[in-house]
This record gives structure tokens, C-alpha cells and sequence, in this order.
């Protein structure tokens, strides 16, 4: 997909962590506007807390991450969302006693995403907007995720394994949405997944950590295509 | 800015919002139901209009904890504090000639308020455990000094000589509660529609959200902290009015009323109705008082003995408050109504 090549998140030699305990170790690479850059790796290599560290979530050590030009690494993770940074986390952590309509209102900041475009993009929940969110389903629960990020009118979204656990019609629909997030937003995001397949067909760079350390860096479709170093570096059967 | 600032910006200019805000904030018949038979008791031939005023203003204070608790979640072992100073301020007012009570009530609301707002700021940081332990440490000193400052309040015997002027320069408190029934009512419903309005709008959600996930809400753009301190300002505003108003009914203010008992009752109150749910301090309120009453007439001495059997009765079979179990009946029943019978 196009990207006007505009640097939207510059993050270098990044060091972060828990406390005191490092996870991240220098961690460098930059994001586009409008690109989509995936974060393969095995488990517990540090994805997730790279995608916490961009939100303000862990112990910032070391390095730099400017977003839209401008330093964030001290800022808090508040700031960081009304800058544009917008996440919708592994655990989907939806509000379980509110309502769909109330999870998305919560956070309404208007701009590209309406409430109704939202359901445009995800019509599975326009037609639970009334249920509890502790109600829906795995897959539900996800799209109300990534669609209350969205509410809060981001520019760069963090997705942390949005396809994780659930059913391959449920993953088709999530990709589907992501599709037509990027086309009609100009979206930038960046993703975390396991689901290395999904992932790298649909994105168009990634990179790939091994205990805190950028491995590899390459465009998605050659790296779909070396069969031997996924299986290299994410232990996956070519 | 806080999180209810930041969601109150945020919705407001969207059409799409205002709708929404603007049904949820729509009242139902049942709520119309509840006050119509609140203000209907005044009615009831051998009522005792001093203690259901009493009710009314358990009802408010418990309202007013329910906005901390219910919905930001922080739990409070010295609620009392507020609705003491609340109490106290009225009594001063009308000790020292500031007799009117409408702007004595407002008065009173500011300074609990304001204390509110800085015990907010104190505590935004502490969290569980912590938190009940501050709120019940801030308890004890208010009440130790109160207890212990004779000269100033009173000491044990409470605040003397508080004098009340009629309501509207008319409606003159006699000791049939005429007036304090109607003066109780009115303030009480009117601040429950303006905790209503404020609870029904992206303030109320953003307090839910930050109960629910306060590191979820502060990625998502809502500086949660914040929002401990204003809901400690309104809460504490609430409690205050409770207080001042038992004060101008009754004409009296004493050390107990901001006893570490009376945050314990009030607590207790709010579990039976159900917290989270506006009512529940008042539903709460009518059977805990109207229990006590009823339970201490019978048994004058051993009444606090059935009063907690009772209680832990009453928890025991709807674990979630009164009202909660009633809602969680009425959806199963209205479930079974739509499922229709089995084909």
C-alpha cells in the first residue's frame, strides 16, 4: 500500500523496560505515514513491550522515540494518545460494564471516525451496541478494541496480536477492517503477531526482535517468500 | 485536563454523542415512580415526617459515596469527615447569625467541597488498601480534634445554640419535621439531578472507565488522577449538604456525626442498595434506617445485635445490593418473556 514517506515514529537506540530490568536493547527502526510495519518475534522477546514503551506503558532507560518529530519518551502515556498514538492491547481490556456504545463514547474525539463509521467497519457491533462488553465474544471484544483506539482519532495505531485466538472467519473479517482502515484513513500501523503469515501479507515491512534486539529487518513480501529464515528466526515450518 | 474534561471535550460537538448522552440521560418511569412515592409519604397518616427526612438525608450521603465508590471506585473508610464539616459549617452559620439555610447549605457544600478537592489531591496516588487506611486515619484526627476543641464545638455535647431561620423566610422547622421533610426532600432531589446529569454524561463514563482500567483510560487520552480529586470534591460537596441539612432540621451538630461509625454506616447503607447505581444509597437508606428504627423500639438494648443479623442476611442473599439483584431479576424474567416458551 502507498506511503508518502513522511517519518511518523522514529524510534533509535531505544533501551526500556520494567523497573530496573531491561527488556528492550537499543532498539532502532522508523514507520511512514500511511505504512504498515509488522513485529514478528518469539515469545517473550520484548513485541509487546515494544509497543508499551511507544504508549508511556514501562520504564523508559534509554534512546529516543519521536513521534512526528517531536521527543515523547518522557511524555505521559495521556499525551502520547492526544498526539495521535492510539493501542489496542493484546488483552483487548474492553470496560466490561459498559455498554458497546458507552466503550466508544468514552474516548469520542471525533475526527476521521465517526461512531457510525466505526460500525461501518466492524457492523458486528452496531447490532450488539446495547450488550455489555463482558458479553460479546473474543472476536467482538477485539473489534470493539481496535474501534475504541480508533474513537480517539489516532494517527499511528498499535496492535498487539489483533487476530490472536480467534476463528479464521472472525481473523478474515479483522483483516478486512484493517485493509480499510489504512485505505481510507491513511493509517499508520504498527503490529505485533504471531500469525506471521497474516501478518506479512498484509503489511509492508517488518522487523524482528530476539530478547530485546532488532534481528532482522526486511519488506514483508520477500520475507513471506524466505521460507528458511522465517524458519530461522521464528522457528515456524517452511 | 482531566479524563472528564477530556471526555466531556471530546464528545460534546458530535452530533452522534450529544444523542446518545441525550437518551441515556432520559428518565424512566420507575425513577418517576421512586420520588412521586418518596414525596407521597408525607401523606401517610402516622408518619413520622423526622425520620423519613432522616431517610432522605441518609439517602444523599449515601448517594454522595456512591460516586466515589459506585463509580470511580475508591473505596473510603472517612466519608463521614465531609458530611461532619457539612454539619458543623451549618451549625456555626447559624450559631453565629447567619441564620438563612439555603445559603448556609451552599456554604457548607463549598467547604466540604473544597476539602474534598484537597484530600483528592492528597490521595490520587494511593490505591487500595493505602487508600482505606489514609480515609480512615483523616477520620479519626477530624473527629479527635472535634471531640477534643470543647471551646470551639462543643466537645461531646455538640454544638449549642444553633439557631435556623425559616425556609424562604416562611416555612418555619417545627418538631413534626413539616418543613424538614420538605426541605430535606427538595435539596436532596435537586442535587440527585445534578449528580444524575453529571453521572449520565462522558464525565459519569470516564469516572466508569478509570474504575474499570485506570491504565487503560490513560492510553486512550484521560489523565485519570485527576478525576480521584474532582470526584472526592463532588462526593465530599454531596456529604457536606447531607450533613448541613440534618444540622438545620434538627438544629444540632454533634461529634458523631463525623464518627468512624457513621463511614462504617454509611458504607453499610450503600452495600445493602447496591453502589453503582445512583439509588442504591437511597434504597439502602430507607431499609437500614427504617430497620434500625423499627428494630430499636422492639429491642432497646439488644437492637444493634438484630440489626447486624439482619444485615448479614440481607448481604448474604442479594451479594450485590438490594437493587442490583432486583435489576439482575428483571432482566432474567424479561429474557424468558422474549425467548418465549420452548418449540
Amino acid at each position: 500500500m502507498a506511503h508518502d514517506g513522511e517519518i511518523i515514529l522514529d524510534v533509535r537506540k531505544l533501551d526500556a523496560g520494567y523497573g530496573a530490568a531491561k527488556v528492550l536493547h537499543g532498539v532502532e527502526f522508523t514507520v511512514s505515514r500511511g505504512e504498515m510495519l509488522v513485529v514478528l518475534g518469539r515469545n517473550g522477546v520484548g513485541k509487546t513491550t515494544l509497543l508499551e514503551t511507544i504508549c508511556g506503558l514501562t520504564t523508559w532507560q534509554a534512546g529516543e522515540i519521536l513521534f512526528k518529530g517531536q521527543n515523547i519518551e518522557r511524555l505521559a502515556p495521556y499525551r502520547r494518545n492526544r498526539m495521535g498514538i492510539g493501542w489496542s492491547p493484546q488483552e483487548r481490556e474492553v470496560f466490561p460494564s459498559l455498554s458497546v456504545q458507552e466503550n466508544l463514547a468514552v474516548v469520542y474525539r471525533g475526527g476521521k471516525w465517526t461512531i457510525d463509521k466505526l460500525y461501518d467497519l466492524f457492523p458486528r457491533l452496531r447490532a450488539r451496541r446495547d450488550n455489555y462488553a463482558r458479553l460479546l465474544s473474543g472476536g467482538e471484544q477485539q473489534m470493539l478494541a481496535i474501534a475504541r483506539a480508533l474513537a480517539s482519532d489516532p494517527d499511528l495505531l498499535l496492535l498487539d496480536e489483533p487476530v490472536e485466538g480467534l476463528a479464521p472467519l472472525v481473523v478474515q473479517e479483522m483483516v478486512a477492517a484493517i485493509n480499510r482502515m489504512r485505505a481510507e484513513a491513511a493509517l499508520t500501523i504498527v503490529m505485533v503477531e504471531t500469525k506471521h503469515e497474516v501478518a506479512l501479507a498484509h503489511s509492508d515491512r517488518c522487523i524482528v526482535l530476539d530478547h530485546g534486539v532488532i534481528v532482522h529487518a526486511a519488506p514483508s513480501a520477500e520475507m513471506l517468500a524466505d521460507h528458511a529464515l522465517l524458519d530461522r528466526l521464528l522457528g515456524v515450518a517452511a | 485536563m482531566s479524563a472528564t474534561e477530556a471526555a466531556s471535550q471530546a464528545a460534546a460537538p458530535h452530533e452522534a454523542g450529544r444523542d446518545y448522552f441525550a437518551s441515556l440521560a432520559r428518565w424512566k418511569v420507575w425513577e418517576i415512580l421512586f420520588w412521586a412515592t418518596l414525596a407521597g409519604c408525607y401523606f401517610f397518616p402516622d408518619i413520622d415526617r423526622m425520620l423519613m427526612s432522616r431517610v432522605i438525608i441518609w439517602g444523599l450521603f449515601a448517594m454522595s459515596l456512591d460516586v466515589l465508590l459506585g463509580y470511580r471506585g475508591i473505596p473510603s473508610l472517612g466519608h463521614a469527615v465531609f458530611f461532619g464539616v457539612g454539619a458543623y459549617v451549618a451549625g456555626f452559620l447559624g450559631k453565629f447569625g447567619w441564620t438563612e439555610p439555603i445559603s448556609g447549605l451552599f456554604f457548607a457544600m463549598f467547604v466540604a467541597g473544597a476539602l474534598g478537592l484537597v484530600m483528592g489531591k492528597l490521595v490520587q496516588r494511593v490505591t487500595g488498601v493505602g487508600l482505606l487506611m489514609v480515609t480512615l486515619g483523616l477520620n479519626l484526627i477530624v473527629f479527635d480534634f472535634v471531640l477534643r476543641s470543647t471551646e470551639l464545638t462543643g466537645g461531646d455535647d455538640g454544638l449549642q445554640g444553633i439557631v435556623i431561620a425559616p425556609v424562604l423566610n416562611y416555612f418555619r422547622f417545627d418538631i413534626w419535621g413539616r418543613t424538614a421533610f420538605w426541605y430535606a426532600f427538595v435539596v436532596a432531589f435537586v442535587l440527585f439531578v445534578v449528580t444524575r446529569m453529571l453521572l449520565k454524561s462522558p464525565f459519569g463514563l470516564a469516572l466508569i472507565g478509570a474504575r474499570e482500567n485506570p491504565r487503560r483510560m490513560l492510553t486512550l487520552g484521560a489523565p485519570v488522577e485527576g478525576d480521584v480529586s474532582r470526584a472526592f470534591m463532588i462526593a465530599a460537596a454531596l456529604a457536606g449538604a447531607a450533613g448541613a441539612l440534618l444540622t438545620q432540621t434538627t438544629q444540632t451538630a454533634a461529634p458523631t456525626y463525623l464518627s468512624f461509625q457513621r463511614s462504617a454506616d454509611v458504607l453499610v447503607i450503600l452495600i445493602i442498595g447496591g453502589a453503582g447505581r445512583l439509588y442504591g444509597g437511597f434504597i439502602g437508606a430507607i431499609v437500614f434506617i427504617l430497620l434500625q428504627d423499627y428494630v430499636s423500639a422492639l429491642s432497646p438494648v439488644y437492637w444493634y445485635f438484630w440489626i447486624g443479623l439482619l444485615l448479614v442476611i440481607i448481604v448474604s442473599f442479594f451479594r450485590k445490593g438490594l437493587l442490583p439483584s432486583v435489576e439482575q431479576l428483571y432482566d432474567r424474567l424479561r429474557s424468558r418473556k422474549s425467548a418465549g416458551p420452548p418449540g
